[in-house]
Order: C-alpha cells, then sequence, then structure tokens
C-alpha cells in the first residue's frame, strides 16, 4: 500500500541511468587530457551532488521535524542522511580512483571539494551512533533533528571556507568563469547522469521508507494482537536499528 | 508602588539579562571554589605541548607549523572543556531546575557559551605565554599579541557556540565523552582552517606579516551563522 509508485520509480531510474552511461561511454567524447579515465566523472560528480542535496534535504526534514513534532519527518531525515551516507562512500571511492588515475595518489589534500567531501562525510557518519545512544525514542527524534539542522547548514559553510584556504586543482567543471566549461556533447551526459543519480536516490529513499513504515505498521498490528491476546511481553527486545519508527 | 497596573499581574518573568547573569554568576563561583574544568584544560595544553616537543622532534616551532601546533591544542583542550560544561547541571537537576523557573531558555546557552568562552580566554592566557616560552621560536611582539588576540577571540566564539550546542546534546546520549568530539571536531575544521591560516604569518620567523583579512572574514561569519543557529535551536534540546 506504501509502494505504489516504486516501480514505474524504479524503471525510470534504470532508464535514465543507463541512458546516461550508455551516453558517456559512447556518445561524450573521450577528455583529451585525461582519456578514458574521465569518464568515471558521469558517476563520481552526481553522486557527489546528490549526497550533498540528501544532506541538505535531511536538515531541511529536521528542522520541520522540530516545528511540527511529525514522526514522519524524522523518518524522513534519517533516510535522507543514511542514502547520503551510504552514496558517500561511493563518491570517497569513486573519487580516490579517478584521483589516482589523474593525479597519481588516492587521496589528493590540495584538493579542497575532496577535502570538504571528507569533513562533511565524517560529520555525518556520526549521526547513527548519536541515535544509538540516545535510548528514550521521542528525545532521540529530537536531537538527531538537531544534528541535522545544524550539519545541514555546516555543509556549504564547510566547502567556502576549505575552499578558500586551498589553491585548487579539481576541475571546476560547472563553473564557466574558471575556463573550465563542459562542451555540450559532455553536457547532455552528465546533466541525465545528475537527473538519473537523483532518482535512484528518491528509488532508494522510497524503499526504504516504505520498508520503515511498513514494518512500523506491522510492529503496531503486532503489538495491538498481543494486547487482544492478553499476553503482554514486557522484556523488550532491544532494537537492532536506531531508526525512527512511525507506529499505524 | 505607583507604577503597577490595577489588574491581576500577569505571571513574573525574570528578564533574560538578569537570568543571564544570575546563571553565569553560578558557573564562575562554582569554577572559582571547585576548580575542575580550567586546571584540566590549562595542564592539558601545556602537556600537549610538551608532546609535541618529542612527537614532531623539535625544540622549535615557527609560522605553519608554530599555528598548527598552538590551534590542536586549544582545540583539543576545548573538547576537554565541552563535555564537562554540562555534567554538574545534569548530574545534580540544574537543568530541571531551570525548566521550571520562569525564564527564557535562551538564558542558559547565553550563559554556557559565555562561561564556556571566558573558559577558552582564561585557558589561552595561560597557553599562549607558555606555548611562547616552551616552543615558538623568535616570541611574540606586543603588536603579534594584539592581532593573536583578534583571532583567538574569532575563533573561541566559534568553538564556544559549537561546544555549548553539542556539549547539551551530547550530555544526553550514553556515550557522551566519546560522541562529543566526533561530532564537533568535524563541525570546526572551519574554524581550524581560518584560525590557523590567519596565525601562521603572525608567527612566523621571518617577523610578522599581516593577517589575511579573508580569513577573519571567514572566522566570522562562521560565528554568525553558528550563533544564530545555536540561538534557534538550543530550546529543542531543553523540552522535555
Amino acid at each position: 500500500m506504501y509502494s505504489t509508485k516504486l516501480r514505474s520509480l524504479s524503471l525510470a531510474t534504470l532508464l535514465t541511468l543507463g541512458g546516461a552511461f550508455l551516453l558517456a561511454a559512447y556518445y561524450a567524447p573521450v577528455e583529451a587530457d585525461q582519456g578514458f579515465s574521465q569518464k568515471i566523472f558521469y558517476v563520481h560528480v552526481p553522486m557527489a551532488i546528490v549526497a550533498l542535496g540528501g544532506f541538505v534535504w535531511g536538515g531541511i526534514q529536521g528542522l520541520l521535524f522540530l516545528r511540527t513534532r511529525d514522526p514522519k519527518h524524522d523518518l524522513r531525515s534519517y533516510v535522507a542522511i543514511h542514502m547520503s551516507v551510504i552514496l558517500g562512500i561511493g563518491v570517497l571511492l569513486t573519487g580516490g580512483l579517478w584521483a589516482r588515475a589523474a593525479w597519481g595518489v588516492w587521496f589528493e589534500w590540495r584538493e579542497a571539494t575532496l577535502v570538504s567531501f571528507l569533513i562533511v562525510f565524517l560529520l555525518y557518519c556520526t549521526y547513527q551512533p548519536l541515535r544509538f545512544s540516545i535510548l528514550d525514542p521521542e528525545k532521540q527524534s529530537r536531537y538527531a533533528a538537531v544534528f541535522a539542522v545544524t550539519a545541514g547548514a555546516f555543509v556549504p559553510l564547510n566547502f567556502m571556507a576549505v575552499r578558500l584556504a586551498n589553491p585548487f586543482i579539481h576541475p571546476r567543471v560547472l563553473n564557466n568563469t574558471t575556463g573550465g566549461a563542459l562542451p555540450v556533447d559532455m553536457k547532455i551526459p552528465f546533466y541525465l547522469a545528475l537527473v538519473g543519480m537523483t532518482l535512484l536516490f528518491v528509488t532508494l529513499y522510497r524503499l526504504e521508507m516504505t520498508h520503515k513504515l511498513t514494518r512500523g505498521r506491522v510492529k503496531g498490528l503486532e503489538r495491538r494482537l498481543e494486547r487482544l491476546q492478553g499476553e503482554r511481553d514486557e522484556a523488550s527486545i532491544p532494537a537492532r536499528s536506531a531508526a525512527p519508527q512511525v507506529l499505524a | 508602588m505607583t507604577g503597577r497596573p490595577p489588574t491581576p499581574s500577569p505571571p513574573r518573568v525574570t528578564s533574560t539579562r538578569t537570568a543571564v547573569g544570575a546563571l553565569l554568576r553560578k558557573e564562575l563561583l562554582l569554577e572559582r571554589r571547585v576548580p575542575q574544568v580550567l586546571p584540566a584544560m590549562a595542564l592539558f595544553s601545556v602537556v600537549t605541548f610538551v608532546v609535541f616537543r618529542f612527537a614532531l622532534d623539535t625544540t622549535s616551532v615557527e609560522g605553519d607549523t608554530a599555528s598548527g601546533v598552538l590551534w590542536v591544542t586549544l582545540l583539543f583542550a576545548a573538547m576537554l572543556g565541552a563535555g564537562r560544561l554540562f555534567v554538574a547541571d545534569h548530574e545534580e537537576g540544574g537543568i530541571e531546575a531551570l525548566l521550571l523557573a520562569p525564564v527564557d531558555r535562551t538564558a542558559l546557552l547565553l550563559a554556557k557559551a559565555t562561561t564556556f568562552f571566558a573558559f577558552l580566554a582564561f585557558v589561552e592566557l595561560i597557553a599562549v605565554p607558555a606555548f611562547a616560552i616552551l616552543l615558538l621560536e623568535p616570541g611574540l611582539s606586543l603588536g603579534d599579541v594584539g592581532r593573536l588576540a583578534l583571532i583567538l577571540a574569532l575563533a573561541d566564539f566559534g568553538i564556544a557556540v559549537i561546544g555549548t550546542l553539542f556539549g547539551a546534546l551530547a550530555i544526553q546520549t550514553r556515550a557522551r565523552d566519546l560522541i562529543l568530539p566526533l561530532m564537533a571536531l568535524p563541525l570546526l575544521v572551519p574554524v581550524v582552517i581560518s584560525a590557523a591560516k590567519a596565525t601562521a604569518p603572525v608567527l612566523a620567523a621571518t617577523g610578522a606579516g599581516a593577517v589575511p583579512g579573508r580569513y577573519l572574514a571567514v572566522l566570522g561569519l562562521y560565528d554568525l551563522v553558528f550563533g544564530l543557529l545555536a540561538y534557534a535551536v538550543f530550546d529543542y534540546l531543553l523540552d522535555d
């Protein structure tokens, strides 16, 4: 009942992302300077943009939770941050591969964008431990929301600060003023990949939301059943996940 | 007597300024009677300088390295202090008492952040001279001290805000001392970047260079953004 759009969404993701990667592989020209290794750009950059967007979205949902106290927003904030951390691992891995191919190192400290991303990623790595270490569910949601809001505001500020402190060598592909303007036949696959990656994020986000909501519903039904049968299991089993539970 | 309205007076609310003053007095009195945080932070700073002397295997530092050593030390000392900021209140029920009192909750943020700022300033009064004597090669001139004080004040504000906000957050968790630095250190990276970059020319052996203005601007912006943000979200941490 929660997953009505999930199938069409998955299909759209598959088509867009697959199409974007096909275009990137066969239509987009091989970059003169870096050769074939530059193709990872069509995976790495959209993934990084979507992950950062997901962090900010988590912050916005955290803010909405603080204002409305609707557990739905807390769940959204949690899922968005969860997905973005997973994408973040992908970004760091693909970034490392690309850096290795282009600059000969796995990690480049003089590169502001990479460093900023690492800092943001490390910050969000503490989101789950934070949730786990607060037992009271209501307090957990509230504190996690405060964290999400603060960290969400930190994302752009951090990028600015790190960029100021570094001479950049990272290609500025989306900024025409620095001379790194993207030719049209690279732009098309890139923006398609960005859309596809966003769709992938939305699909995964929806999938996890559905999973969490269904589990909450099952739990709620189980409790009702137990109440009907008159037996109450007092020994609560410690939760395996710190995800917020929306009981139906 | 004369100015009192005839209607039944509304519930008495202590003004925020009075509340902040009272809370601040309490914090400072507590630290003066039972010094706990300040000696630990100051001692930690000096010990860290000694550790750096051997870890870097050098008897003197200057410029970038000096700036880095100073900021790592101050930041870790600050983490030590931030972890203790709410411990007494949490254990003795001070926060509940404040929630029962008819005062604005922001008063607690203001008082704690001011206290922490004062702690940091006090620690720096000990740590910076100790650093100058123990490690810094050319020493500090009076002009350098003034420039350093400006950078320290701007950075301390940001550290105080983040330390207070996340100290209040971490105190409610089971792993409070574990999780606070994990959250606060990445958040304070922009402060470290700007402060270290701004301090480096001041500590240079070749004579103090001018402090780059843009790093001070970043510090100021950071202080502004997180000051406002902490002001906006701190209430939710107390909402019990």
